[in-house]
């Protein structure tokens, strides 16, 4: 694994002088850690690479969505015949990338050479009759048909129906060594296999160039390895691999380049034999070293959120127990900020959607200075004075076609001045709304606009309004900063804060370094469900984060003396 | 941080958004006009080439809507269609596509006549009673629909289909002589109950033009009731979320699945009355021979009124119209009445295109609006703003 081998991580050049580094310059600021700073492929080729011409060319890219950027000057060169991965956190822009990439969208602006010949892709077929194939993360599959039927299906032109069809279905399966039968009911096979028939599938419509939109997440450790082996097969035979993933030793142990997207940008190429896990996660979550202000500390010692034991386990649909949350303990006191450090997916979601009464789980307590609320229901909790800031605004923190004002009493109907006993309070709403707007500096023509036709910020700056207009006990801010302008974010913070000072109790779930080290009090970091680490961010460095997202050191994690654990390239954390 | 918007936001912006309004009510507005005047003229080219003078088919409707019998049987039937319309936007508001109105509208009648037969209360206790009966039944047989979805995540748009035969199947077993027949059944060769009491009539209104149904008063107040729940109570508010996103609604603590079974079984208790003004004031028995088809005139309705109370109410008179005047059309002159159903047809259809249109376009011009407004903003606002940027 290149992760032990890489003691020479850092490159040549000078790094980026960090008093440069202003947040909203993010895409240049990593230099320090991407081995090569865009394009350039980088040396230390794999055997079977080396072909002239990049099987695609990506080249500024852009993609702009009403209110949001979705990319913005994307560069990727995928070299021929190798596992190209595409890394990011959720929402840094890889799926848009690969649907333009696909044909399904069409970019703004840039170009996409494919064998070195300038394309432009109006429909999947067009990317298709070039030799694009996709496999979705859903497989689109018909159950009751078989694999040889899926096959086939759309596609009969190509070998017909029946017997020339099923040979050819063979010829590739052995070819790849897939281990594909063709009679076989797709019913009943398991998620590993139906996801060697989709990548059959793309073969046999002639792919050279194959896009996974992240394959590993529906599958157990050991079919990981075995999807592997078919990557590296597909590989030999010239078959070119565009992997899209977020989970780092993965990449590592599969690739041959890496690149990286954050905020819809690429921030760098790195190379997987010279790169180590925590870098690729500073790279991926934007590890710019804060100048954490020097702040008194507002924690006190009055409880206000205590969790006990929370578990939840849910069976997949092999039935196989997947364990979400693994006894997850926590405490937060009044004026406390507990910033909770993962890669996304190891169930952070899950931990805020239990604490907020969405999920019930399966065991555990949670209590609310003082008072339970393990058996509550959400509008319960909320009156409690649980505060909340989605993690998707869209999906559960607005109501997109609604005006303002309406935004304003979601998820505080039953408070005050949103309602008197059970009627609304339309004009108490309104004026509450155009207090929040001004208060808040909420960009908008006025409250009867739908929420929609905000930007992302200041959709971001109402939520935030709204929830501290309820004088929160504790606050759930997850990525509370997420695809939002630098100016929202810098008022985004220092709105936490005020409110922290006033005796606030935050769980902070971030992605994003940064933030997490210059929020919160304390640091624990999730990993596959369970809280193995903490960290005190004053002297916590990012690099050091990096390494315990990755599952890679636990308990209590000080920067000046790492523990050395499995992982043994600790580079000294300096100041 | 704290600086608070330009204060041209906070004041100019009331009259701004309120042109916004204006501009949605016109944007509302053509869609359904566009749709029947679509519907009129793929109607009268119908005509056309049939060889018929669809100017003077379009002129024997008009009459008679325009004629004081003519526009006593258009009210009488709009009130009906608006109590089934009204029952299919309650559900719609909140996503939930109730088909079962027809069922729901049966079984309701024939309890509510079997009632009206067997107790003889005075009138102020008897009609409320039989609105109660009517209403619980409906809502008794909508909430199986409810309870599946919850608990078993039956499809309610299935199950009320399915449910809908069931009613007929439920009726042909009661409604037999010794059940809720009675055992001689008159005169008719068709099963029905006996006559309700002389006080389960509901009062009605003579007018030159014939009997105007009092039923129409409840109808109104169904309206009035409807939009008030609807816009000025947390349950409706809760309601209109879940019907927007049912995402945001759970997050933000609503009950999704409480909601769910609570406005299924409004709809059906909606539905429930939909068949009472014909009992109570025109054929005061329930029988065989009762109307089919209301539950999904109902749904065309809500549709093409945008399930909005006013909405429905203009567009069950325009229902009402066209299926009053189209029955005169063979009678009055050689015009086939299936040119109404046409007209219908078109109208929900193009309707239904024409809201997703208005809608998506609606969002995008507003999306542009407020953003040609706050670059406007900005760039008077500019140097402060810089300012600030190099504080952060």
């Amino acid at each position: 694994m290149s992760v032990r081998r890489s003691h020479h991580a850092r490159p040549p050049e000078p790094p980026a002088g960090p008093l440069s580094l202003q947040r909203n310059e993010a895409p240049d600021d990593q230099q320090e850690i991407a081995i090569t700073p865009s394009d350039s492929a980088s040396p230390g080729g794999t055997p079977s690479a080396g072909t002239a011409t990049p099987a695609v060319e990506l080249r500024g890219i852009t993609k702009r969505f009403p209110g949001v950027v979705a990319n913005h000057d994307i560069d990727i060169t995928v070299r021929r015949g190798t596992v190209h991965a595409l890394m990011g956190e959720n929402g840094a822009g890889k799926s848009t990338l690969m649907k333009i990439l696909y044909g399904m969208q069409k970019p703004d602006e840039g170009t996409i050479a494919i064998n070195g010949e300038q394309v432009s892709f109006a429909t999947p077929g067009d990317a298709i009759a070039r030799g694009i194939g996709m496999v979705h993360q859903h497989f689109m599959l018909a159950d009751n048909l078989t694999v040889w039927e899926n096959i086939v299906l759309g596609s009969e032109k190509l070998y017909g129906i029946g017997a020339k069809a099923k040979a050819k279905i063979r010829e590739i399966s052995d070819q790849y060594g897939l281990g594909v039968k063709p009679d076989a009911l797709v019913e009943d096979l398991g998620v590993a296999d139906r996801q060697r028939v989709e990548i059959l599938k793309v073969l046999y419509r002639g792919a050279r160039i194959l896009i996974l939109d992240e394959p590993t997440a529906v599958l157990v450790p050991q079919e990981v390895d075995a999807l592997f082996d078919n990557l590296r097969e597909l590989k030999a035979e010239g078959v070119t691999v565009i992997f899209i993933s977020h989970k780092l030793h993965e990449v590592l142990s599969v690739a041959d380049a890496i690149s990286v997207i954050r905020r819809g940008t690429t921030v760098g190429d790195a190379d997987p034999k010279a790169v180590t896990a925590r870098q690729l996660a500073e790279l991926m979550v934007g590890a710019e070293l804060p100048s954490p202000e020097s702040r008194d500390s507002t924690v006190t010692d009055v409880e206000m959120l205590r969790v006990e034991g929370l578990r939840i386990a849910k069976p997949d649909a092999e039935g196989v127990e997947r364990v979400v949350l693994d006894d997850i303990s926590l405490r937060i006191h009044k004026g406390e900020i507990l910033g909770i450090a993962g890669v996304e997916g190891n169930g952070q979601a899950e931990l805020v959607e239990a604490i907020m009464g969405m999920l019930s789980p399966d065991g555990g307590a949670v209590t609310l200075d003082g008072v339970d609320l393990t058996g509550a229901r959400t509008r319960a909790r909320r009156e409690a004075g649980i505060g909340y800031i989605p993690e998707d605004r869209h999906r559960h923190g607005l109501l997109l076609e609604a005006p303002l004002w309406e935004n304003r009493i979601l998820g505080h109907v039953t408070e005050r001045p949103n309602s008197k006993g059970a009627l609304l309070d339309p004009a108490g709403a309104r004026a509450d709304t155009q207090r929040i707007v001004e208060e808040y500096d909420v960009r908008t023509p006025g409250i009867e606009v739908t929420a929609a036709s905000l930007s992302g910020g200041n959709q971001q700056k109402l939520i935030i309004g709204r929830e501290m207009s309820h004088r929160p006990k504790l606050l759930i801010a997850a990525h509370p900063t997420r695809g939002v302008d630098v100016g929202a974010q810098a008022q985004i913070w220092a709105q936490i804060r005020s409110a922290q000072r006033e005796g606030l109790a935050v769980l902070l779930i971030s992605a994003d370094l940064d933030e997490l080290i210059g929020l919160s009090d304390t640091i624990r970091v999730i990993y596959r469900g369970a809280l193995v680490a903490d960290a005190d961010p004053a002297t916590v460095t990012a690099e050091d984060l990096g390494t315990a997202m990755t599952g890679a050191t636990t308990g209590n994690i000080v920067s000046d003396r790492v523990p050395s654990t499995d992982t043994a390239d600790h580079v000294q954390a300096g100041e | 941080m704290t600086s608070p918007n330009p204060p041209a936001a906070g004041t100019a912006g009331r009259p701004r958004s309120q042109r916004f309004d204006l501009e949605r009510i016109g944007l509302g507005l053509a869609a359904p006009v566009l749709a029947v005047l679509l519907s009129v003229i793929i109607a009268g080219t119908l005509l056309a080439t049939s060889g018929r003078d669809p100017f003077s088919a379009f002129k024997i409707m008009w009459d008679y809507g325009t004629a004081s019998d003519g526009q006593v049987a258009v009210l009488n039937k709009a009130t009906v269609y608006y109590l089934a319309a009204a029952a299919a936007a309650f559900g719609f508001r909140m996503n939930l596509f109730n088909i079962g109105i027809e069922g729901q509208y049966k079984l309701a009648m024939m309890f509510a006549a079997f009632v009206g037969t067997q107790i003889d209360l005075p009138a102020f206790l008897q009609i409320p009673l039989m609105l109660i009966v009517a209403m619980f039944v409906g809502g008794l047989w909508a909430s199986i629909a409810g309870l599946l979805k919850v608990y078993r995540g039956v499809s309610e748009v299935i199950s009320t289909i399915m449910l809908n035969a069931i009613a007929t199947a439920v009726i042909g077993v009661l409604l037999v002589p010794g059940i809720l027949a009675p055992k001689t059944s008159g005169v008719t060769n068709s099963i029905q109950t006996a006559k309700i009491s002389e006080s389960s009539h509901f009062f009605a209104i003579e007018t030159q033009g014939g009997t105007l149904w009092g039923f129409i008063v409840i109808a109104a107040l169904v309206g009035v009731v409807f939009h008030f729940t609807l816009n000025r109570t947390r349950f409706g508010f809760d309601l209109r979320a879940t019907g927007r996103s049912e995402s945001a609604a759970k997050a933000s603590g609503v009950n999704v699945k409480r909601m769910v079974i609570t406005s299924i079984v409004v709809s059906g208790a909606l539905a429930g009355l939909v068949g009472l003004p014909e009992l109570m004031q025109n054929t005061p028995y329930f029988g065989q021979n009762v109307q089919t088809g209301l539950g999904f005139i109902g749904i065309s309705v809500a549709l093409l009124g945008r399930n909005s109370p006013i909405g429905i109410a203009f567009s069950a008179l325009l229902f009402a119209f066209l299926d009053a005047s189209g029955a005169q059309l063979p009678t009055r002159g050689d015009f086939p009445a299936e040119i109404i159903p046409v007209i219908q047809g078109t109208i929900v259809i193009c309707v239904v295109v024409a809201y997703e249109l208005v809608r998506r376009f609606g969002l995008k011009r507003q999306q542009q609006k407020v953003g040609a407004e706050l670059a406007a903003q900005a760039a008077a606002a500019a140097a402060p703003k810089d300012q600030k940027e190099v504080a952060a």
